[in-house]
């Protein structure tokens, strides 16, 4: 495969010039990544298990999607954009390619699971490529499982293509051990009057930090890019977010709430660019940051840069601890503190599940944060 | 005056007030509460009128322990035990309940999950069988029914785009499924129409028991017309100024405070 070639070794040269990123960029101010350039990683095994339930022959390894894979793969995810993404794609060996055909329906969510092993320290690059065809419809669940692996590194990388009117449920979590770096990137295409509705979800890792950029290529495609933090003890998560409004009569709309204990640290930056010609664009971004202790801290940077006049585009940004008017009012009720915080805590992570179109997957992550928050309401 | 046997039959003492002073933020320059006394027996309703400002407010919140007021002097106790000491969820367990002016709005939690967590809280404090959803369900049909209302929401986030007069409804639905020995409603006229007005008044009327107690604190006189109060107390200056039967109520609307 001389275009797989090719590309590994453009990325390397990519890589090889830029090399890692360093505070000193304004991109990585807040995430500093110094010991990955540090650390001499070992190659690490990707393990995925896929669950297509019975949609099996849609999801394949680069050698049984040769044709989707060379038109598509590298195509969005552009190593000149982010030092990871050339160092993932110089490196890249596999990927798991998701293929919707034109026309179809597949009702059932296709699971991917990832899995890093390999005696420790170790890098891996999951790479994963969803091609959805003009008019069809699928929901695909990514996960990044903890591999058990001391000092794991991923470095996965995403690329989401919707064809015409073509509709896609995404949803993402990320769920590595306390002692990994999970450095991930997603970049999503979409044709006229398509949908995507993405949702990030990130709970593990000791260091994370995930770019997604979104680019509305078609007219009247439509976009929510949602994204859920819930993390503690010396956990950092930064999400770089993207919105490219390249065409008019399009909309997105973004909502990233975070929940940040102990000394956790969350970083926003929400970018959305309305291009020259993109008229009529409708884009509302939300970030709410809620800190559960006084050392957590989050940072949020909204980033407009708007070349159209016939635009609608907001932004809000909210920061602080639980309100404590509505702690009085749940212990009025005789619930105890803790189980008030809990409860708060787990309302203000539910504004993002809820919008989860699938409802076997919006119920399966609703279970792990409710797990995750102690609180148990399933059966309410 | 015996400050609470701890019984609960008609007559008994419920709730004793000597003395209360209170400030906002435990800055002694905002004091709110200036020496309250106040005795409210089992099977009683007793409204607290004042004007605006006068600390009707701040005595509720006072009562439920709100963390904003800081009680600098006085007691309170209720049933025989020392209220203050108490931290809100205790309060709340031992049946004191507060109707709040403005209910607040949590998003993501059911009401129908908010009203079962509060019952099993204080089930669990009684030593009962917590209840699962199934025979909380059963418990609520019944409450509902007893009350005339609907479940319409249940399902609902709790008080999340409720109206006015659907939050103040939802008050009174968690008062009816806790049976509080003591219940304290503020404001709870305030922005309701009417109609609204008379379903919640029958509902508090449905729920009265002699071997519990009302404390209604309101502004207007409006209410008095649908839940009768037997004893009428006009709070000023952050002190109860004068009391009587209800007859007091009418006085008040006819003369103003001014003129009381």
């Amino acid at each position: 495969m001389n275009w797989l070639t090719e590309l590994r070794e453009k990325a390397a040269a990519r890589f090889a010039e830029v090399g890692f990123p360093t505070t000193r960029q304004e991109a990585w101010r807040f995430t500093d990544v110094r010991s990955l350039a540090e650390t001499a990683f070992g190659p690490g095994v990707s393990r995925w298990t896929v669950d297509a339930n019975g949609a099996k022959g849609l999801v394949g390894d680069l050698s049984k999607a040769g044709d989707i894979a060379r038109a598509h793969l590298g195509r969005y995810a552009e190593p000149a954009a982010n030092p990871f993404t050339a160092l993932a794609t110089a490196r890249l060996q596999d990927a798991q390619v998701v293929s919707i055909p034109a026309g179809a329906d597949v009702l059932t969510p296709i699971r991917l699971s990832h899995r890093l092993e390999g005696p420790g320290p170790v890098m891996g690059t999951p790479r994963v490529l969803i091609v959805v065809g003009d008019r069809a419809r699928a929901t695909v669940i990514e996960t990044h499982e903890d591999s058990g692996v001391e000092g794991a590194f991923s470095n996965s990388v995403t690329e989401i293509v919707l064809g015409q009117a073509a509709t896609l449920d995404y949803v993402r979590v990320q769920r590595e051990g306390r002692t990994a770096t999970h450095i991930a990137t997603t970049q999503s295409h979409q044709g006229k009057d398509s949908v995507l509705r993405s949702t990030a979800i990130a709970l593990g890792a000791g260091l994370s930090r995930h770019d997604l950029g979104a680019v509305m290529a078609g007219t009247g495609a439509s976009l929510v890019l949602n994204g859920l933090t819930v993390i503690g003890g010396r956990q950092h998560v930064d999400y770089h977010t993207t919105i490219d409004h390249a065409q008019p009569h399009c909309e997105s709309h973004e909502l990233f709430n975070g929940v940040f204990d102990d000394h956790a640290r969350g970083v926003f930056n929400g970018r959305i660019i309305v291009r020259p010609g993109a008229q009529r664009t409708d884009s509302k971004q939300t970030n709410n940051n809620l800190l559960l202790s006084r050392e957590a801290r989050a940072d949020s940077q909204p980033q407009l840069e708007i070349y159209a006049d016939d635009v609608k585009c907001t932004h809000g940004a909210t920061l602080g601890p639980l309100d404590p008017t509505a702690l009085f009012y749940l212990q009025s009720r005789g619930l105890s503190a803790v189980t008030a915080k809990s409860l708060l805590t787990y309302g203000f992570a539910a504004d993002v599940l809820n919008r989860i179109a699938t409802a076997p997957v919006r119920e399966e992550l609703d279970r792990v944060i409710q797990g995750r928050l102690g609180v148990e309401m399933l059966a309410a | 005056m015996s400050t609470g046997s701890g019984k609960r039959e008609a007559g008994g003492v419920i709730l004793d007030i000597r003395g209360l002073h209170a400030t906002v933020a435990n800055d002694a320059k905002n004091e709110i509460l200036k020496g309250l006394d106040l005795t409210v027996r089992a099977g009683e309703v007793h409204a607290i009128m004042g004007p605006n400002g006068s600390g009707k407010s701040t005595l509720a919140a006072v009562l439920a322990g709100h963390p904003a007021y800081t009680v600098t002097g006085g007691t309170v106790t209720y049933l025989g035990k020392d209220l203050l000491e108490m931290a809100p969820e205790e309060r709340a367990r031992e049946g004191v309940f507060l109707a709040f002016q403005y209910p607040v709005a949590i998003r993501g939690i059911t009401n129908s999950y908010f009203l079962r967590s509060a019952v099993n809280a204080v089930r669990k404090h009684k030593g009962q069988e917590e209840l699962d959803p199934l025979d909380f369900l059963q418990v609520l049909e019944t409450k509902l029914k007893q009350i005339g209302w609907d479940d319409s929401f249940l399902n609902r986030a709790v008080n999340d785009g409720f109206s006015g007069g659907e939050k103040k409804r939802n008050e009174i639905l968690q008062m009816a499924v806790l049976e509080p020995t003591l219940a304290i409603l503020d404001e709870t006229d305030s922005g309701l129409d009417i109609d609204a007005l008379k379903t919640v008044a029958e509902a508090v009327n449905a729920l009265r028991r002699p071997d519990h107690a009302t404390v209604v604190v309101t502004h207007y006189q409006r209410l008095l017309n649908y839940i009768v109060p037997d004893r009428v107390h006009v709070l000023a200056g952050g002190r109860i100024v004068k009391s009587g039967g209800k007859e007091l109520a009418l006085e008040l609307e006819e003369k103003g405070y001014v003129g009381v």
